[in-house]
């Protein structure tokens, strides 16, 4: 899937959701405003490679979105890290936080 | 006039109508600006009577106990420009509760933000245990004890000393000393998923920077690093060390968050503020945390709560609470002299005696909060600053503050002093 420029923030290559590594099930949006039925550009920090996802649900800034269909049990991944498990069935381009998601350390 | 008022297009929804007015939010410095030049740079500071260098010129007015914070503040309040730091405990306690109390205050008055020390205690013994610490430094400090003869008796005469200290200190020049001179702590609050992505890699970028030309730094926040400790572990500089550190983890584990929780902790940490900005799981924010201490440097030590590093410089790691005001009142004890904080959601913390530099990435708490946010890195987000850049742009904040430049938060009168106190008293 090729980014258009529309689908670039403000046009100019800013993008609206960062992913940390290759490796993450989840990006983060870091614009406002991020709404439902969006296609969203996004960078991967690690090496710089761009994507895009279809944003199903509103992402408030700073919170994430699902980039693979989850299912219940997956590992939440971030950093190319394990950051927790997901306990609701999500799928790609959906809110990701604490009504889906929980740690696996308390 | 219209029911429905716009300004700029935006219907107001609070009190607070239109946009805020010129948030003075430091702009990010051009790469064209930024010195690599980090090993000569230098800093105007106080060179203190033991060497080490402050970059603020405090006479404090130190309460040992919750029962003398009247009289300091009333010495400060008559003596102006000197500063009281009232706090809550010092008495009944014991054991390691109480090493970690003495500790921490003989510490901020030997910090070399400090000038001089006048230090007030319900009684002499104690007070001048405290005198006595401080006193090793050099620098000048005196004590009273108020039993036998009451606060206005003690007020006076502690008042006739501020006063001398005060004239004496304010008469002491500021001189170019490296930057290499300042110890340089870090702490991050009210963290958000741009913490992670920018303000924290931009401390660390920093930390890569200035500490292999021989600065001290510091992290803490022992329970923060739950999820991060296979990754923290392997950052120690040799492997007794990373032993050391791992046991003041799983101690911190086992005796403070398992013998205490009532619950699964998901309410406190993340907090409901991190979890507003995003953090959804303890993992997440403990890596996100660990890019305070960047990829190249590793700690040499892990210090008890207050404990001022020994083996020279480089980086540190200190047993803390991760409650902002504890932890940055600790390290002002280990005597830091600068602190750098990112903040994602906005945390307005300050230190009485530690200028606080906020870093945030977060564009709408740089737009709603920029009055508390002194290196604005949103560029980070947008892609149109690079981490390095960043790094510059904090390192440039650092040498502006230590040569004079009030804080946002010193500006704002934060000068939170918070006690460490590990249980009840006796």
């Amino acid at each position: 899937m090729s980014a258009n420029q529309e689908t670039r923030g403000n046009g100019d290559g800013i993008p609206h959701v960062l992913a940390h590594s290759p490796k993450d099930n989840v990006a983060v949006a870091v614009v406002e405003g991020l709404g439902a039925n969006t296609q969203a550009f996004g960078v991967i920090t690690e090496d710089n490679s761009t994507f895009e996802v279809f944003v199903k649900s509103d992402i408030p800034i700073g919170h994430k979105v699902a980039l693979v269909d989850l299912k219940t049990g997956d590992t939440l991944i971030k950093y190319g890290q394990d950051v927790g498990r997901i306990v609701a069935d999500i799928a790609k381009g959906e809110h990701v936080h604490v009504h889906n998601a929980k740690t696996k350390r308390w | 006039m219209s029911e429905n008022i716009t300004i700029n297009g935006e219907s107001p929804t609070n009190p607070f109508v239109g946009s805020a007015p010129d948030q003075l939010v430091t702009p990010a410095l051009s790469a064209d600006r930024a010195s690599s030049d980090y090993a000569n740079a230098t800093v105007m500071g106080w060179r203190r009577e033991n060497g080490r260098v402050g970059v603020r010129n405090h006479v404090v007015i130190l309460p040992l106990d919750d029962l003398s914070n009247a009289a300091c503040e009333a010495v400060a309040n008559s003596v102006k420009g000197t500063l009281a730091l009232p706090h809550a405990y010092g008495r009944l306690q014991f054991g390691e509760d109480l090493e970690i109390h003495f500790r921490t205050l003989i510490g901020i008055g030997s910090n070399p933000n400090v000038a001089a020390v006048v230090v007030i205690g319900i009684e002499d013994q104690w007070t001048n245990r405290v005198v006595e610490g401080i006193a090793k430094t050099g620098k000048p400090v005196v004590g009273f004890g108020i039993e036998g003869h009451g606060d206005i008796a003690t007020i006076a005469k502690a008042s006739y000393q501020a006063k001398r200290f005060l004239q004496w200190a304010t008469e002491l020049q500021r001189e170019e000393c490296p930057i290499t001179d300042l110890w340089i702590s870090t702490k991050c609050g009210e963290s958000d998923t741009t913490t992670g992505l920018s303000s924290c890699p931009t401390v660390g970028n920093m930390y890569d920077k200035l500490i292999p030309h021989g600065i001290y730094g510091v992290f803490g926040e022992t329970s923060e690093i739950t999820g991060a400790e296979h990754l923290c572990k392997d950052r120690a500089a040799s492997p007794e060390i990373a032993d050391k550190w791992y046991k003041m983890w799983k101690a911190y584990q086992d005796d403070v968050i398992e013998a205490h929780k009532t619950d699964d902790l998901s309410d406190s940490q993340p907090t409901k503020g991190n979890i507003v900005g995003g953090l959804t799981t303890i993992e997440e924010k403990a890596l996100g945390n660990l890019e305070k201490i960047g990829h190249e440097c590793t700690y040499i030590d892990a210090l008890e709560p207050a404990e001022a590093p020994a083996k020279g410089p480089g980086l540190y790691f200190m047993d803390t609470s991760s409650a902002a005001a504890e932890c940055v009142t600790l390290m002002a004890a280990a005597g830091y002299v600068v602190h750098t904080f990112p903040t994602g959601q906005g945390n307005v913390i300050g230190n009485p005696i530690v200028p606080v530099i906020k870093i945030s990435g977060n564009p709408r708490t740089v737009r709603t909060m920029g009055e508390h946010i002194d290196v604005d890195v949103s560029g980070v987000l947008r892609r149109d600053m690079t981490i390095p850049q960043a790094g510059d742009a904090l390192i440039d904040m650092i040498v502006r503050t230590a040569n004079g430049r009030l804080t946002a938060a010193e500006s704002l009168g934060h000068r939170e002093f918070v006690m460490t106190k590990l249980y009840r008293s006796a």
